[in-house]
């Protein structure tokens, strides 16, 4: 009975704290969402979609069907022009998908080069390769692609194929007689007609075991080609990823937790002596933004520091880019601290928000997995969250070397929200001024 | 007369709530006044209000010969007042100089003369030896202390302090007066809600009882006793044993019985001539006096009498 009697006065309890209750129920779903979808899409969705660009350099009836063919895989989102309007518009080079994947605005790139028609379906030992150019820390393009280009030139294109074969069975085997010749006429056209309708449609049965010939050297040559080089290896840039994600993420907690001290202010009434000196509202918070800034600035230095020790995190030879970063990253978290504290009634209160919103923004803004490794549309959805933003700037300075110049957009994006975040804190400290 | 802050017709609605109705209060130059009122009558309500932390709905406030509102800032007039709230409103883990110097600063003082009032307020609030350890770890009279060195270290004209001694035992408490003396010889005019009515009662020119956001009664302890329960004496007379229920009748009338069923209590205008026949007519009833005790008009009757309520209720 006593035991009954406590059980019922938690769950009461419980009930009624809709943070504790957030935080006990809504939260796990929450991640186990966002983590579903990175990894497994939401189950209507399909396979997930990889952004490739293909430069045919060849420009033949083989390499042709290989790009259709391309364009027509589900898994793929192909693209074959370089980037701009109108008449601008133009075919993809290798420069160009080259700078697409070193930049990280694309994970990999095919690239056919020359001479691939007229090797097609000889299956030459050291003849003309496809080249697959990617960035080797996406575990999931390279291999996917690679794995692609192999059914869909074992499909797109079987009659060339069969052609090519009889060409070499009749160079080393002697010409068919008329009758056989005659026989082998009358398939090509219905391979021709079976590869454009497998083409058609992603739902053809025939499709899929072609996909799964893991290990299998295939019908065409790939060389994987790793744009950002062994230099990274040297360099120990696979930590930037990490150093990022964490530092943007603990910046937050920090921020937050600085930020809480108004809160704390306010409990004991220091924040009411504050506001009965000469300091105003709107300076207090810019000093505490301020202050936070400058201790988070001194935080992810920290941090990377300590990466460049231990790590061999390359931070000396990113230092503009670094302290960039840093200083705008520092900035815009401040100020959503200040959000986050403004917001809340008390300091357990903020204690519990904060959580669910750092962690919920960390996962989908790639503080936790690296958001090349996520689907294009949780990429989409994470660029709403600061650490997306934050995070990929990090990442353009150490993982792409792009040079400082290179996350003006990220930096704009996170001046902006600092600018939005400081508004949207002051409107909500007007609950602390006057009664 | 000198005013150096004036209320008038303070109005201000928290919800359904009306916490000041048009509540007027004035405090001279030099003066030390008692805002008095149970719990919840409007006092807070009305110190922040001055102070610039409560936006009056009607009303004006008038500091120093300026008219201020809420949010104003502490330019002018607010710059030379002083408040002392009722919460130890200092940081804890900062150790006494360190608040001194953050709250002096933010009130404008800086350099030298920042230096000056720091050590003032050491040997003011008798922290000298404990001015380099951390708030969190001192008792809770030493914090009070702090708490309103804090708010005069600017020495403002006008200070207004909000339960100064609420929560300290009596030695904190008279050192915490003492102090409190000292700024009243620097001419500092001081208003101050207290739950003690026998401090407020000696320590201040003026009382003010407010109650349901009005002010209720206002006045030197003399003029507030003479409007209400008059200037005679209270004579409580403990009888050799309880008053029987059938003989009540014999003793003299007018009588107030007391708890323990064995005081009685009386109002004499003239002790010398009126306690003799009370006296006598007590005796008549057949009762034997034990203890006779002659109590003088107070500030806690004039409380009573007026909100018909004790100043925690």
């Amino acid at each position: 009975m006593m035991m009954a009697a406590m059980w019922r006065a938690w769950l009461v309890e419980l009930r009624r704290d809709r943070v504790a209750f957030a935080l006990t129920f809504v939260l796990p779903i929450v991640f186990f969402s966002v983590f579903g979808v990175m990894f497994g899409g939401t189950g209507g969705g399909g396979t997930p979609r990889v952004r490739v660009a293909v430069v045919d350099e060849d420009g033949s009836e083989a390499s042709r069907r290989l790009v259709e063919a391309l364009k027509k895989e589900e898994g793929l989102r192909v693209v074959t022009e370089a980037p701009g309007e109108g008449e601008d518009r133009r075919p993809l080079d290798r420069a160009g998908a080259l700078e697409m994947v070193g930049s990280g605005r694309l994970p990999a790139a095919v690239v056919i080069p020359k001479g691939f028609g007229d090797e097609f379906g000889l299956f030459m030992e050291d003849g003309v390769e496809i080249e697959l150019l990617v960035d080797t820390s996406d575990p999931i393009a390279g291999p996917m692609i690679a794995g692609l280009l192999q059914g869909v030139a074992m499909t797109a294109a079987p009659d060339l194929m069969m052609a090519r074969g009889m060409e070499i069975f009749e160079r080393y085997g002697g010409a068919l007689t008329a009758q056989q010749r005659a026989a082998v006429d009358a398939w090509l056209p219905v391979l021709r007609g079976d590869a454009q309708r497998e083409g058609d449609g992603p739902d053809d049965g025939d499709a899929e075991p072609s996909r799964s010939r893991a290990g299998f050297q295939g019908p065409v040559a790939v060389k994987i080609v790793d744009v950002l080089g062994e230099k990274k290896q040297e360099r120990g840039k696979v930590v930037s990823f990490s150093a990022a994600g964490i530092a943007v993420m603990f910046l937050l907690f920090m921020a937050s937790a600085g930020a809480g001290t108004l809160l704390e202010a306010q409990e004991s009434g220091v924040l009411e002596r504050l506001l009965g000196t000469r300091l105003s509202m709107t300076q207090l918070l810019l000093g505490k933004w301020a202050f936070l800034t400058a201790v988070g600035f001194v935080q992810v230095t920290v941090m990377f520091l300590w990466g460049a020790a231990v790590f061999g995190l390359d931070l000396w030879g990113h230092l503009g880019g670094f302290a960039v970063m840093t200083a705008t990253t520092a900035a815009a978290g401040s100020a959503l601290g200040l959000v986050l504290a403004a917001a809340c009634r008390s300091r357990a209160q903020l204690g519990a928000v904060s959580t669910i919103v750092i962690l919920t923004m960390s996962a989908a803004g790639g503080s936790m997995v690296p958001r090349m490794f996520m689907p294009e549309a949780m990429r989409t959805i994470g660029l709403g969250t600061f650490n997306a933003w934050a995070v990929d700037g990090y990442l353009k300075i150490f993982w792409f070397e792009t040079g400082v110049l290179s996350v003006w957009p990220q930096v704009c994006v996170l001046v902006a929200m600092t600018g939005v975040f400081l508004v949207t804190a002051r409107m909500l400290a007007r609950k602390w001024e006057v009664g | 007369m000198d005013h150096v802050l004036r209320v008038m017709g303070a109005e201000k609605r928290f919800g359904q709530t009306m916490a000041l109705r048009g509540a007027d209060v004035s405090l001279r130059r030099g003066e030390w006044m008692a805002l008095l009122g149970p719990n919840g009558a409007g006092k807070t309500t009305l110190v922040r209000a001055i102070a610039g932390r409560v936006r009056l709905d009607r009303g004006r406030i008038e500091l120093l010969g300026e008219e201020v509102g809420a949010g104003s800032g502490a330019a002018g007039a607010r710059a030379r007042l002083g408040v002392v709230p009722q919460e130890i409103a200092l940081y804890p883990l900062l150790t006494p100089v360190e608040n001194l110097r953050t709250f002096g600063a933010l009130h404008g003082l800086n350099g030298g003369e920042l230096r000056e009032r720091v050590e003032w307020a050491l040997e003011w609030t008798g922290l000298r030896e404990r001015a380099r350890e951390p708030v969190k770890g001192f008792s809770g009279g030493m914090k009070r202390r702090l708490n309103i060195a804090c708010g005069v270290l600017h020495q403002p004209e006008v200070v207004l302090l909000d339960e100064p001694t609420v929560g300290v035992d009596p030695q904190s408490r008279e050192r915490i007066w003492e102090m409190l003396a000292g700024l009243r010889a620097a001419g500092a005019s001081l208003m101050l809600t207290t739950h003690q009515l026998d401090e407020a009662q000696q320590v201040c020119d003026r009382v003010v009882i407010i109650d349901h956001g009005e002010v209720i009664a206002n006045g030197t302890l003399e003029e507030l006793v003479a409007a209400t329960i008059g200037p005679g004496r209270r004579v409580v007379v403990t009888l050799d044993r309880p008053v029987d229920a059938g003989s009540a009748g014999g003793l003299p009338a007018g009588g107030e019985m007391c708890a323990d069923g064995r005081a009685v209590a009386w109002r004499v205008a003239q002790v010398g001539a009126d306690l003799p026949a009370v006296l006598m007519r007590v005796r008549e009833a057949g009762y034997g006096v034990e203890d006779v005790r002659v109590e003088a008009p107070s500030l806690h009757a004039v409380f009573i009498h007026l909100t018909g309520r004790e100043l925690r209720e």
